[in-house]
């Protein structure tokens, strides 16, 4: 029996979200503390995020939405989750040491970013107000009173900033799923530009009002109210540019893991292809069977096999001819009576045979089990009607039956490190409250599942790391390939666009379709 | 041989004279064609394109029979009613009116051509 999982994992990384907003934000800093004191081997982290050197620190973090603050900017997560990744493209290799120490002073100009960031936001939200209360503040008494049409305005520009509100809680209050090194394109473009709005809006404000106290009110409100239209539109901007564009497929992806083959195939839009990556990584825990060592080993020492029995001694004299030993080799093996094949075909079937006899025990060991409890279910109800059996203890009542059984199986199909008895025993408690039937209790154990579905610790795959040749910034393209590695496998991208469809259509003539039956029938008179 | 150029019609007059059976009067053959009709299933005609109403039974000893009609004739004439291009079921019903005891017809047939045209030739 395997033993119960060490299950005081240090804290996992989606439960925690940095949340952006104030109190959250200091909550993300002191957990974002704590993990540097722990080992690094187990628990997740953030890995070192490689910033292009040369971008000013303001261009870069001040990537906030209009209003407010929100978290899903690149630059100024501080999330710490499960999977994170930092691309590498081939000419930042060398930088990767150096930026290990710098480490420390990143999250120190992340948080400094993020604040820059919020308060940008909040500038942005409040500037309309304030164009609005400054001149009844400064020389409100040689304003011109105007009336109901400045109420009207008062009102719209209310409603306006309170959508405005709604929209940008709506749109980029959202939690961070990842931590990506290099900053949006798209989201840099707009914050320069609601940036250098605003600015620009001040700038008249200032020049043309303030200095020259302008008494006409209604003309300064309708300013303001101009500047939250425009707000609309950018955030409608906003919209189309950061959702609505990658909505349409527009590449398919291939996804191949490069220790068993297992492959498939996603739809994407326009997207960089870091967020591609994103979403190749998100798709992968919930397709993709759990990566499991235990099966390669088989093709491993057949491949051990295959060049052990040769070795190469240079008989003419010193000189390293590495690739003449190698071709050598491959030729001897070649011409070896190699009967492997043979071997493999064999242990194949025997393998499928006893995965088959043992699955049978193993049902049919559940089966009896499960009719057990329905019996004890029956009996308890006589018995004393209004108490019901504990799911747990009927669980552990009935787990010894087919503990074996189980066991076996697992042990069979190498699965066993995967299913703990405690894990065991919880899903059959969990099965049993819900009524299963043996066959939904077995459907975890005889297939193996996607990644999603064990402990966190079995997952293999805590960091990942991206290779491309082109800048992960850079949109997807035909013909692009790019490797996503962790520690023990990697996944290789393969994109492919859509091919362009030629659609041209035919009218067919509806009484082309009509026929007349025509009979021959005979009447006698 | 003698050449003649005689219009002759190859047409025959046959008067029937209806029998009463019960409630019905009945004139003992049966009928087919019409111009609504698939003329290429008719195996009497000769031109498989020609609509008109064909003979295609004549019941033994019937009033038809008597009258000299014969299975395969073209029906032209129902009375003085032209017959050549009506639907089926206008031909049934120009033949079984109630109120008429003897029909008068105009037929065609084949045989009659023939005949005619071997007269001709000798």
């Amino acid at each position: 029996m395997s033993t119960a999982m060490d299950t005081e994992s240090t804290y996992s990384g989606y439960s925690h979200y940095s949340g952006h907003s104030k109190k959250a934000h200091r909550q993300g800093r002191d957990r974002h503390k704590s993990p540097r004191s722990k080992d690094g081997s187990r628990s997740e982290k953030s890995v070192t995020i490689q910033t292009p050197p040369a971008e000013p620190l303001l261009g870069n973090d001040s990537s906030r939405a209009e209003e407010g603050q929100d978290d899903n900017w690149g630059e100024t997560t501080t999330a710490i989750t499960g999977t994170s990744e930092h691309s590498i493209s081939q000419e930042d290799i060398a930088r990767i040491s150096k930026d290990l120490e710098d480490s420390v002073g990143l999250d120190c100009k992340r948080y400094l970013g993020l604040t820059v960031a919020a308060v940008l936001g909040l500038l942005v939200f409040l500037t309309p107000i304030a164009f609005i209360l400054l001149p009844k503040i400064l020389w409100g008494d040689d304003l011109k009173t105007c009336g109901t049409v400045c109420d009207g305005l008062f009102i719209s520009v209310a409603f306006k900033l309170l959508i405005l509100l709604i929209g940008t809680w709506a749109l980029f209050f959202r939690q961070p799923k990842a931590d990506i090194p290099r900053v949006f394109v798209f989201r840099a473009i707009l914050l320069v530009l609601i940036f250098l709005f605003v600015f620009s809006y001040w700038l008249f404000y200032g020049v043309r009002i303030l200095d020259l106290k302008d008494t006409d009110y209604q003309g300064i409100v309708q300013y303001a109210v101009s500047l939250v239209d425009a707000l609309l539109f950018i955030h409608y901007l906003a919209i189309v540019l950061l959702e609505l564009r990658q909505l349409q497929p527009m590449f398919t992806v291939k996804v191949v893991r490069s220790t068993d083959g297992e492959s498939r195939y996603y739809s994407l839009g326009h997207l960089s292809i870091q967020r591609a990556a994103l979403v190749v990584l998100e798709n992968y825990y919930r397709d993709f069977t759990v990566y499991n060592p235990a099966l390669l080993t088989a093709s491993k020492s057949r491949a051990a096999k295959h060049m052990a029995g040769l070795k190469v001694y240079n008989v003419d004299g010193p000189g390293n001819n590495a690739s003449g030993q190698s071709r050598a080799m491959i030729a001897a093996a070649a011409r070896r009576r190699d009967s492997s094949h043979n071997e493999l075909y064999h242990e194949e079937a025997d393998h499928e045979r006893r995965v088959k006899k043992r699955r049978a025990r193993l049902v049919v060991a559940v089966e009896e089990a499960f009719t057990h409890i329905k019996r004890l279910e029956a009996e308890e109800q006589q018995k004393a009607p209004g108490e019901m059996m504990d799911p747990r203890e009927a669980a552990q009542a009935i787990f010894p039956s087919m503990a074996r059984a189980l066991q076996k199986y697992l042990r069979t199909t190498r699965q066993q490190q995967y299913h703990s008895m405690e894990s065991i025993l919880q899903h059959l408690s969990f099965c049993i409250t819900n009524n299963m039937t043996p066959k939904a209790f077995l459907e975890r154990y005889l297939n193996p599942g996607p990644t999603l579905q064990y402990d966190r610790d079995r997952w293999f795959s805590k960091q990942w790391t991206l290779v491309s040749e082109d800048a992960v910034t850079s949109g997807l393209r035909d013909g692009i390939v790019f490797v996503l590695k962790c520690l023990d496998f990697s996944l290789v991208v393969n994109v492919k666009k859509i091919p362009f469809i030629k659609l041209s259509e035919e009218f067919i003539d509806p009484k082309s379709h009509k026929f007349v039956l025509r009979l021959q029938s005979e009447t006698s008179v | 041989i003698t050449a003649l150029s005689c219009s002759v019609s190859f047409q025959q007059r046959i008067e029937i004279h209806k029998l009463r059976q019960g409630d019905n009067l009945i004139l003992g053959f049966s009928i087919g064609g019409g111009i609504d009709q698939d003329p290429t299933q008719n195996p009497f005609s000769e031109d498989k394109t020609d609509k008109g109403i064909y003979v295609t039974r004549v019941t033994e000893g019937g009033p038809a029979e008597v009258a000299g009609l014969q299975i395969g004739d073209k029906i032209m004439q129902v009375n003085g009613w032209d017959r050549t291009m009506v639907t089926h079921d206008q031909a049934r019903k120009r033949l079984t009116k109630r109120n008429e005891e003897v029909v008068r017809l105009l037929v065609t047939r084949q045989s009659l051509q023939k005949a005619v045209q071997q007269s001709m030739m000798s």
